[in-house]
C-alpha cells in the first residue's frame, strides 16, 4: 500500500517467528480437521444407511448411490438454484450503488455506509425474524421465492462492499479520457469502467453464492416447507445423518476449491499479461 | 493532485448530479423494502396482542418486552456470556495468525488467506455437524481413548458449554483473521522499525505501536463475531444439550413450535438493539466510513 517492501521485518529470524509460524501452521490444520473427517467418513462403510461414529471399512458405496436419497438432491437443486438467483441478482442491484459509493459525495452516502454494514453485521437471527414478521404481516406463503427475496437482500450488501473495493483501485482519469474522447457515459461504463471492475463482480459474485449456498438461519425462517441443503441437514442431525450428506459435501467442496484455485490462476496471469 | 481531483470531482459533479441518487436506486429501493422495513415489521409485531388461533393485532403493547426479559432472562444472560466468551477466545487464537500472515506472509500472503477461507467451501452446518462426530462419547476419538483407558468411561465433551463455545470460536475463527489482517497490513513498516530505532523491545512496540494501530480491527471483527454469536442456535442446537440452550433456540421456539410471533419478534428486537448500540458506538470511535472495509 505505502510501497514499502514487506521484507522490512524478514531480517529478524528470532525465536519469535518460528514461534508464531508453527503456531499458525497448527491453526490452519486445526481450521480444517472437520473437513478432512468429512472426506475421510465419506469413504467409510455404512451398513444401516448412516454415517457410522466409528471405520468400518473402506467402500465407494456412497459415492456409487450419492444421489439415492431424492429429497436430499431436491433440497441440493433448491439451494444451486437460490444460489445462482441471488448471485446475479445481488450483483446487478449491488454494482451501480457500489460506483456511486466509491466515485461520488452525496448527500445520504454516510447513512447509506451504515446501512450497508448493519445489514452484514446484523445477526442471523435478526435477519430471518425480520423477514418472517414482514411476511407474516402481508400474509405471503414462504417457500422458494421468498428465500430468493431474503437472499438477495443478505448477499447485497457484501456485494456492495467487494465491487466498491475495485472500483477504488481504478483511476477516474480513465473515465475522464474516454470522455474526452467522445464517449458518452453509458459507451465509456461498458467499454472501460465495466471490463476494468468485471473481476471485483465476478468476485462478489463468488462470494454471494457461497454465502447463499451456506445460508442456514436466514432460510430456516422464510423457509416454509421448501427445504434446503443446509435446512435438510439439519433436520436429520437428530435422527441420524446418511453418508450422502458426506458424499454431496465432499463433492461440492472439492468443485469450489478448484473453481477458485482455477480463478485465481486466471486472474493472476491476466494480472501479468496487464503488466506487461 | 488530491485538489485537482476534488475540483474534477466537482465539475463532473454539477454536470450530473442526479448520477449518484440513480445508481443507489436499485439498492436502496430494495433494501428498504426487504431490510428496513422488515425491522419495522418486527418492531411492530413485538408490540402486537392476541394468540396463536385468532392471530395478533398491533396494539402498543410493550408488557412483551418485560416478559421477555424476566421469562428468558437465563438465556438471555447465557448468549451474552457465551457470546463475549468465544469472541474473546477467537481474537486470540486468531491475531497471533493474522499478525503472521500481514507481516511474515511474504509473496505467499494470499494463499494463506485462502487456505484461511477453505472451510467456507463446506457448509457451515455440516462443519458443526462434523465437530459433533469427532467429539461424540463413542466415536471415532472419545471411544478409541476410553477404549485404551486413557479417558475414563464417563468422559463427555458434548452437551457441555465448552462444546457450544468451542464450535462457536471454530465458526468464527475466518470472520476475525480477515479483519485484523486488513487493520495489521494497513500499518506502516516504517513505524515499526521507527519504534526498534528508537530502542523500543520488540515486546514494546508490540504493545506500545502495533496493538493500538490494529484497534479498528479488534473492534471491528468483535463487532462482527460478537453480535453472529450471540444470535446463533445452530451450535447450541447441534453440539449443546438442555443446559446450553441460546436466545437463538428461544425465538425459533416461539416462532415455530409456540407460534408466539409476539415474544419471539421481541426476542429479536432486543438483539436488534444491541446491534445498534454496538454500531452507534464504533461508528462514534472510528466512523461510518471506516465500518465498512472491514466487514467484507
Amino acid at each position: 500500500m505505502s510501497g514499502v517492501p514487506s521484507t522490512l521485518d524478514e531480517g529478524r529470524r528470532g525465536p519469535a517467528r518460528w514461534l508464531l509460524a508453527v503456531y499458525s501452521g497448527l491453526f490452519l490444520i486445526y481450521t480444517l480437521v472437520p473437513i478432512a473427517v468429512m472426506i475421510t467418513f465419506s469413504f467409510n462403510q455404512a451398513p444401516n444407511g448412516r454415517v457410522s461414529l466409528r471405520w468400518i471399512g473402506f467402500t465407494l458405496d456412497s459415492y456409487r448411490h450419492a444421489f439415492a436419497i431424492a429429497d436430499l438432491t431436491t433440497a441440493l437443486i433448491h439451494s444451486l438454484v437460490v444460489a445462482v438467483v441471488a448471485m446475479i441478482a445481488s450483483v446487478v442491484i449491488a454494482t451501480p450503488l457500489a460506483l456511486a459509493l466509491a466515485r461520488y459525495r452525496f448527500r445520504g452516502k454516510s447513512a447509506t455506509d451504515v446501512v450497508i454494514f448493519a445489514d452484514i453485521a446484523a445477526p442471523a437471527v435478526v435477519v430471518g425474524a425480520s423477514l418472517l414478521s414482514l411476511f407474516l404481516t402481508l400474509n405471503l406463503p414462504r417457500g422458494l421465492f421468498t428465500i430468493f427475496i431474503a437472499h438477495i437482500a443478505f448477499d447485497i450488501a457484501f456485494a456492495v462492499v467487494v465491487i466498491r473495493a475495485r472500483v477504488a483501485t481504478l483511476d477516474p482519469a480513465l473515465d475522464r479520457a474516454a470522455a474526452d474522447l467522445g464517449a458518452t457515459p453509458w459507451v465509456a461504463f461498458w467499454t472501460v469502467t465495466f471490463p476494468l471492475i468485471l473481476p471485483g463482480i465476478i468476485g462478489a459474485g463468488m462470494l454471494a453464492f457461497a454465502l447463499s449456498i451456506d445460508d442456514l438461519i436466514i432460510t430456516s425462517f422464510v423457509a416454509g416447507q421448501t427445504l434446503t441443503f443446509p435446512l435438510w441437514v439439519y433436520g436429520a442431525v437428530k435422527t441420524g445423518i446418511p453418508p450422502q450428506v458426506f458424499v454431496l459435501s465432499t463433492l461440492i467442496f472439492l468443485g469450489g476449491a478448484l473453481i477458485a484455485v482455477l480463478n485465481s490462476v486466471l486472474a493472476h496471469r491476466a494480472g501479468r499479461r496487464a503488466a506487461a | 493532485m488530491s485538489a485537482t481531483e476534488s475540483r474534477a470531482a466537482r465539475l463532473r459533479g454539477l454536470g450530473r448530479g442526479a448520477a449518484p441518487y440513480l445508481l443507489s436506486l436499485p439498492s436502496w429501493a430494495y433494501l428498504t423494502a426487504f431490510f428496513v422495513v422488515p425491522m419495522a415489521a418486527m418492531l411492530s409485531m413485538s408490540l402486537a396482542t392476541g394468540n396463536p388461533i385468532t392471530g395478533y393485532v398491533f396494539s402498543w403493547n410493550f408488557a412483551e418486552f418485560g416478559r421477555a426479559v424476566s421469562q428468558y432472562d437465563t438465556q438471555l444472560l447465557r448468549s451474552f456470556g457465551y457470546g463475549a466468551l468465544s469472541t474473546f477466545i477467537t481474537l486470540v487464537l486468531t491475531y497471533p495468525v493474522a499478525y503472521w500472515i500481514a507481516f511474515y506472509g511474504g509473496r505467499h500472503k494470499g494463499t494463506f488467506l485462502f487456505l484461511i477461507l477453505l472451510p467456507f467451501f463446506v457448509s457451515f452446518v455440516i462443519r458443526t455437524l462434523a465437530w459433533q462426530f469427532i467429539l461424540a462419547d463413542q466415536g471415532f476419538l472419545f471411544g478409541t481413548l476410553k477404549q485404551l483407558h486413557i479417558l475414563p468411561e464417563r468422559f463427555y465433551l458434548l452437551s457441555s458449554t465448552t462444546a457450544v463455545i468451542g464450535g462457536l470460536v471454530y465458526n468464527s475463527v475466518a470472520y476475525y483473521i480477515l479483519p485484523l489482517y486488513v487493520a495489521l497490513e494497513k500499518i506502516d513498516r516504517r513505524v515499526v522499525r521507527a519504534a526498534g530505532d528508537l530502542y523500543a523491545s520488540p515486546v514494546a512496540t508490540f504493545w506500545k505501536v502495533i496493538l493500538p494501530l490494529s484497534a479498528p480491527g479488534i473492534f471491528a471483527g468483535f463487532l462482527l463475531v460478537f453480535v453472529t454469536n450471540v444470535g446463533d442456535f445452530v451450535n447450541a442446537a447441534v453440539l449443546g444439550g438442555p443446559g446450553t440452550t441460546m436466545i437463538g433456540n428461544i425465538i425459533q421456539y416461539n416462532f415455530f413450535d409456540a407460534q408466539n410471533y409476539p415474544m419471539a419478534a421481541t426476542l429479536s428486537s432486543i438483539l436488534m438493539f444491541l446491534l445498534i448500540v454496538c454500531i452507534y458506538v464504533y461508528a462514534r470511535i472510528f466512523g461510518a466510513e471506516q465500518i465498512q472495509e472491514y466487514a467484507a
